[in-house]
């Protein structure tokens, strides 16, 4: 388990080990055992404000970035559209780097095949994050 | 060159409205748009935000309900029909999703055609088709029908026939939309060139590919502007940093 996720899930109050294991339980499914009580540090809070503005490609963790939407929502740190619109503008400016490489590329060359590997997930993550969008835009609307 | 002078295309409160009371359909709503000489825009948006049928009203395909459209600094939401076609023929080029091609006629008399239509000599517009065929790498078809050539082929040849009348502005509505991963890099490079030529390109699409080598990128949702990303890149890694293998 990411410590940020659990730190994150700390900063809407301080919680008791099952509180905490409820939260998670809900975003992810169950989890182990845990019985103490948890309160957010300062530090903890400054590495939280980070990890939500981190970006992880070429090694996306989709999990993690679920959890950060979920955490950010839950205790109120931030907007989790703005964190999508955030990650999505870098995954769009990789994409163009690998895009421009691509085009320089002559037909049929080794690395023009790894580049568009790396098109194609950029596209698939660029798509899961629109659904992100829609999903986190539809419950604001609802309330 | 005054700043004026540099906005190709601008739209102010553009609406457009469908049906009326409960069933009021707002598919266009309030947009505020400038489009500069030489950039390539594209609007991004999920099926049915609205996107197409802003590009029908910035083409003057279809009529606004609402606001202003001006292009090159004359104001054309009122032209006569008339007047709206013959802007259509000169000063815009449309690339669409289905290619919309004459099946019956060769590549080179598609792109012939909206020459002659605007009343070039069957002389100047076979010149000029032949050019842009050339251009298009797809000299070597000019004498095939549409049902010869690949996807990526005939949206070239379409993309050729937007050129025949020289607009300043060329119109796309998904122009990727039906092609595979190879051919949409063939446009891409296309637009690419264009672009270089000083050419203005507003594209409407929802393939991340085009969104990313746009200059600029607005998010379309439920018929308005939701985020606007310009997207300067040129800082290309190598290929070990794009592909991560460096961290």
């Amino acid at each position: 388990m990411q410590q940020e996720v659990v730190l994150a899930m700390l900063a809407k109050e301080p919680s008791q080990g099952f509180q905490l294991r409820a939260r998670l339980d809900r975003a992810l499914g169950p989890l182990g055992e845990a019985m103490n009580v948890y309160v957010l540090t300062p530090a903890g809070e400054e590495r939280i404000a980070e990890w939500l503005r981190e970006v992880s490609w070429p090694k996306p963790d989709l999990a993690e970035f679920h959890l950060k939407l979920i955490a950010a929502a839950a205790a109120g740190l931030a907007d989790p559209i703005g964190i999508v619109d955030m990650q999505r503008r870098e995954l769009l400016r990789r994409l163009r780097d690998v895009q421009r490489a691509q085009m320089a590329e002559p037909d049929h060359s080794d690395a023009g095949l790894l580049l568009e590997g790396i098109v194609l997930r950029l596209q698939a993550d660029l798509r899961w994050l629109e659904a992100c969008e829609r999903n986190w835009s539809d419950r604001r609307k609802r309330g | 060159m005054n700043e004026r002078e540099d906005v190709i295309l601008s739209a102010r409160g553009l609406r457009k409205e469908y049906g009326s009371g409960e069933s009021l359909v707002r598919a266009v709503d309030e947009v505020e748009l400038e489009v500069a000489r030489g950039e390539t825009l594209a609007v991004m948006g999920p099926s049915g935000c609205g996107k197409s049928t802003l590009l029908h009203l910035l083409g003057g395909l279809d009529r606004p309900t609402g606001g202003e459209l001006w292009l090159n600094g004359r104001r054309i939401d009122e032209l006569s029909e008339r007047a709206s076609a013959q802007l259509r023929r000169h000063e815009v080029g449309f690339v669409f999703q289905a290619y919309h091609l004459m099946d019956e006629l060769t590549a080179q008399e598609n792109v012939e055609l909206p020459a002659l239509l605007a009343g070039r000599t069957p002389r100047a517009s076979r010149r000029r088709a032949e050019e842009l065929l050339e251009q298009v790498g797809l000299a070597d078809r000019a004498q095939h029908l549409p049902s010869a050539l690949s996807g990526g082929q005939r949206q070239r040849v379409a993309i050729a026939r937007a050129l025949a009348n020289e607009p300043q502005l060329v119109l796309a509505d998904e122009p990727t939309g039906n092609l595979d991963s190879a051919a949409t890099l063939e446009v891409l490079r296309l637009f690419e060139t264009l672009h270089a030529t000083g050419l203005t390109l507003l594209v409407v699409t929802h393939d991340e590919r085009i969104a990313a080598t746009a200059n600029r990128l607005i998010s379309m949702r439920d018929g308005a502007f939701v985020d606007e990303t310009r997207l300067t890149g040129g800082t290309m890694g190598t290929l070990a940093d794009l592909a991560g293998l460096g961290s």
